[in-house]
């Protein structure tokens, strides 16, 4: 379970109304009817209590279509990071667009995929769709919609002639249901009598599609051959609208004339009645001349403000610079919309973009959106377009890293998503670290495996403090189960010396227990790991003996039995028990232990002894029974060795 | 990448296997299963590649792997195989050991087999890390350092090797119908012969000194003594069983942890691996004698002796190519398979000129032109 929930205030009545908004400018969904309802459900559970702060997961975070948007935007964010600072300004700004471009189709897809699920459900008998995805698919249409003009105003920076190009491409790609209805029109059986003939042509002039609108146009002039004369001059006077070509030779100044003729030529028209029989014609003829009140009029065709204030632009003022943007961003806006209304969040969103306030774009959907992914990815982008530069908040970092934080944060609360906060945390110079290693340690270790991923993420970034309790974590659960190998290799890959030393002394007494090492194939493979701790020398080395002993090297063998007692490796408790494992070589037909190391066993075994000769009250008399007759028995074959050895040594070989 | 497809599956793969195609026919797989893990909920999911696969899908992109099926699974799902070509079994972090059918004619997955609690500790659950099939044989390994064999026609264990390994067992593989090879968690690899009863290992190879845990095993096809083995450092190391204790030839691969690797079943000069440094590599090798290839033989001196070993059987060239280091001429290529990867590539399997390969960032790639 995730540990961590996500505490919302109370920002859900905006969040309604920013739904509804967005639901409106996209009535080619025909699942948006039934969103409304759901909504209101929300803000009428949540409305008038405005202490209550409500605590809820991140649902968003769950949703299995969402999580490829976190995935595959992590890879677009690790490749915008790799982007050198050294590279001509001009080719990053392509590089920037390029980014700019993936991270919304991935938007996109997303958004597909919803509503081809959403449709999916809608098709079966008993499909009753949950409003989540309506939630959803609306949240990243609106998201969409802001990204891509910041996209064209901030990160592409068109400027004055191309701009309005751009701004005809974003609405022309947000208000795609002009070409669905175009589509009905002209497969019906009679196009020019469809009712919705008229609103598609005028809809595709809106949108400064000539050429489409002409060749609607061109049905109803077939049937209407005593005003072909008026449908021709219409149709010449839609060829001839100048548009801009900014690859081409054409300066503005240039462009500026052409248009302005081509604007007194319509006005003209439209001054002598040439459209005066047919009205529709007339309205046409009244647009391309850029009468506001005439486009005010079509306000259903057009369903937002900005398209108003993008065809607005197209016919009156093309060669609109970016600085006077935000003029008539916001008259359009005053015009269309009604005075009584306050503008929702969405409204102030597009309009402090159109006002170039990235700051206050980036506050704005971060109050008004219910996940950090969008601003996280937009404030990082523009930041490495160098657009935030001067601005520093009081708290934290930067406005980039603090977004990127919580944005990691919240996928860190995941139970699968954690491994891709990660690279976030990476790129957030300040801070990054600091959370990396706060949270690495909370992620649940079920499995070696996915211990091994999280170290391997500590240990490229040198966490030795993170590493070191993530192994030992591991030998602890280890040891738990019994598992005295697992937990060894553990505690030797944190070089945890004091853990090394408990886990020795299990394997030591499991010996004095068993009279048989377990785990033979780990202890005899140890190689310089035995060096970790005392103990674990002392284990590797007594295995060693073992080992020699087993081959019959009964001299190696003694000499390092001797060594583990003379040079301290071996603990004083275990003394006795290597005293013993002497017996057998002392009593060898052959002599193994020399006369000086004879008179050093002898001085182990008083040292040892001395030192407890006060009887223990704690140990039975029949311990104490046993000891005394092992070291009777052991102070004999040393005896008779020392003898033997005196002799073999002192005899002279013929 | 030419050919490389990649779909989001919104789960974290941990394993990816093709359906076996008949060894007769010519036919190229069409059918994998995926395992996922770290996942709340986790599943084993079978997928289509063919056009001519499950009815009723509207495929928008032609060879965009289209979900068959899916059932979940207990666990993390740690390892994965095809028992036979309906038949899957599956290792879980549970410690359980299942085998799912998949029933062609309503394309589901059902589980007749199950045995719970296979991996475990004397309090809790191990997780089981690795299976391997012989149909109709399986064996697994797990943390607890348990080797357990079973049959998929009986309900109970048919033999276990307790404290096989005193650390975790990380994979394992048959040699031949009785021996299999098991690699641990302190760079051992570990002979065990059925036919013999007691419980202990018939030889171990290692690296002596290093320790490096390794991942994952795969034995040459054709030439059953030519094992391959990736560690934690991302090296490769071939190895040949009857020989000395040694690796015969260590080679440098990844930056981070190699999960797997495989030669390729029909052409084994070709090799795959994939590692937690986010990629995918192929590695060639020629086998003509007159270019004596790769392998500068590693730590090993004695190679001149090596190439008159007469090979264990198989139709490709006398000697494995894997095994003639001749250091002046040896060739071998490695190219990488993927485009810029940051996550972990868990899995990968390659059968015909197919390969597929899952990742810790959700996605799976099906390449169907690997140039073999």
């Amino acid at each position: 379970m995730n540990q961590k929930k996500q505490v919302k205030h109370l920002f859900i009545e905006p969040c309604v109304n920013f739904i509804n908004r967005s639901t409106k400018q996209c009535p080619n969904l025909p699942a948006f009817v039934v969103d409304t309802k759901f909504t209101h459900g929300i803000s009428l559970s949540t409305g008038g209590c405005p202490f209550v702060h409500e605590v809820r997961k991140d649902e968003d975070i769950c949703s299995p279509i969402l999580r490829k948007l976190f995935n595959e935007s992590h890879h677009i964010f690790v490749g915008l990071q790799g982007i050198r600072d050294d590279l001509p300004s001009k080719n990053k700004k392509t590089q920037f667009v390029s980014i700019s471009k993936n991270y919304r189709s991935v938007i996109r897809a997303c958004m597909e995929e919803l509503q081809q699920v959403a449709g999916k459900v809608e098709g079966k008998s008993d499909g009753r769709i949950s409003p989540v995805f309506f939630l959803q698919v609306s949240i990243l249409l609106a998201v969409e919609l802001i990204w891509n003009l910041c996209e064209v105003l901030f990160i592409d920076a068109a400027p004055a002639g191309s701009l309005l190009l751009h701004l005809l491409d974003w609405v022309r790609l947000h208000k795609a249901d002009v070409d669905e209805k175009a589509r009905d029109v002209l497969q019906s059986e009679s196009p020019t009598e469809h009712q919705a003939y008229w609103d598609v042509v005028i809809s595709y002039v809106l949108q400064g599609r000539m050429d489409e609108a002409r060749q609607v146009l061109m049905k109803q002039a077939a049937l209407q051959p005593a005003a072909r004369g008026m449908f021709k001059l219409l149709d010449n006077l839609l060829i001839k609208m100048p548009i801009f070509n900014p690859s081409g030779a054409q300066t503005l100044t240039e462009f500026d004339v052409k248009w302005r003729h081509w604007h007194e030529e319509v006005d003209r028209c439209l001054q002598d009645q040439s459209f005066a029989s047919n009205p529709h014609l007339e309205v046409i003829c009244k647009i391309l001349v850029g009468d506001e009140d005439v486009l005010l009029e079509h306000k259903e065709l057009l369903s937002t403000w900005y398209h108003f204030l993008v065809t607005r632009l197209l016919f009156s003022h093309p060669i609109v610079k970016p600085t006077e943007l935000h003029y008539y961003a916001q008259s359009s806006m005053h015009m269309f919309l009604d005075t009584r209304s306050v503008p929702e969040p969405l409204d102030s969103i597009l309009l402090a973009a159109f006002e170039f306030d990235i700051h206050q774009v980036i506050k704005d959907c971060s109050i008004a959106l219910n996940n950090w992914w969008f601003v996280a990815h937009l404030t990082d982008l523009m930041d490495h377009c160098k657009l935030l530069q001067s601005h520093n908040l009081h708290f934290g970092s930067n406005l980039r890293e603090f977004l990127l934080l919580e944005y990691a944060s919240g996928l860190f609360t995941h139970h699968s998503l954690w491994q891709l906060a990660v690279d976030y945390f990476d790129h957030c110079p300040e801070f990054g670290r600091v959370y990396l290693e706060l949270q690495i340690e909370r992620v649940p270790l079920d499995t070696e495996r996915k211990a091994l991923k999280v170290l391997r993420i500590c240990e490229q970034r040198q966490m030795t403090e993170q590493v070191r309790s993530i192994c030992k974590i591991m030998a602890k659960g280890a040891l738990r189960n019994n598992r005295l190998g697992s937990a060894l290799s553990w505690s030797i890959r944190a070089k945890d010396a004091a853990f090394a030393t408990l886990i020795s002394e299990r394997f030591l007494q499991d010996y004095c227990a068993n009279g048989a090492f377990s785990d033979l194939d780990l202890i005899d493979n140890l190689g310089s790991a035995m060096l970790l701790s005392d103990r674990l020398t002392f284990l590797g080395k007594y295995r060693e003996f073992h080992r020699l002993y087993g081959e019959k090297c009964f001299s190696d063998a003694a000499k390092l039995l001797l060594s583990l007692m003379t040079a301290k490796i071996a603990p004083r408790t275990f003394w006795m028990t290597l005293l013993t494992d002497a017996l057998p070589l002392l009593e060898q037909k052959e002599v193994i232990f020399s006369a000086d190391q004879t008179h050093e066993l002898m001085f182990c075994l008083e040292d040892l002894t001395s030192g407890n000769c006060l009887p223990k009250p704690d140990r039975a008399m029949q311990d104490e029974d046993i000891d005394t007759t092992k070291i009777e028995i052991l102070r004999l074959a040393l005896a008779r060795n020392l003898a033997k050895a005196i002799v073999k040594e002192g005899t002279v070989e013929v | 990448m030419e050919g490389i497809n990649a779909k989001y599956v919104s789960q974290k793969i941990s394993k990816t296997r093709w359906r076996p195609v008949s060894s007769s026919s010519l036919q190229q797989p069409d059918i994998f299963a995926t395992g996922s893990w770290d996942n709340e909920d986790n599943k084993i999911s079978l997928w289509s590649i063919g056009d001519n696969g499950v009815s009723g899908m509207d495929d928008e992109f032609e060879g965009d792997p289209q979900l068959v099926c899916e059932y979940k699974h207990n666990g993390d799902v740690m390892d994965l195989q095809f028992l036979d070509q309906d038949r899957i079994v599956t290792a879980s972090s549970t410690g359980a050991v299942t085998i799912f059918r998949h029933n062609h004619n309503n394309q589901t997955l059902s589980v007749p087999q199950l045995w719970e609690r296979a991996h475990h500790y004397p309090c809790g659950k191990a997780p089981c890390t690795g299976v391997v099939c012989n149909s109709p044989e399986i064996v697994t390994v797990g943390e607890d350092g348990r080797i357990i064999l079973f049959r998929s026609d009986q309900e109970g264990v048919t033999r276990t090797i307790e404290n096989a390994d005193s650390s975790t067992i990380h994979a394992v593989t048959f040699l031949r119908t009785t021996e299999i090879l098991t690699v641990n968690s302190i760079g051992q690899l570990k002979l065990w012969d059925f036919r013999q009863r007691s419980n202990e290992p018939s030889q171990i190879l290692s690296l002596t000194g290093d320790r490096v845990p390794l991942h994952c095993v795969d034995r040459h096809p054709n030439q059953q003594h030519i094992v391959a083995t990736g560690g934690q450092d991302g090296m490769l190391c071939i190895w040949d069983v009857r020989q000395g204790k040694m690796p015969f030839s260590l080679m440098e691969a990844h930056s981070a942890e190699m999960w797997e690797v495989h030669f390729h079943p029909s052409n084994p000069d070709h090799l795959f691996s994939c590692s937690e440094d986010g990629s995918l590599l192929h590695w060639e090798t020629s086998s003509n004698s007159d270019t004596p290839s790769f392998l500068q033989g590693g730590r090993n001196a004695s190679i001149t002796s090596r190439s008159a070993i007469a090979p264990a059987g198989g139709n490709q060239s006398l000697i494995s190519a894997w095994l003639t280091g001749d250091s002046g001429k040896g060739r071998l290529e490695t190219t990488h398979m993927l485009p810029s990867q940051t996550l972990s590539v868990n899995s990968l399997d390659v059968l015909g000129q197919c390969l597929v390969c899952g990742t810790d960032g959700e996605a799976i790639y099906v390449n169907r032109l690997v140039p073999i």
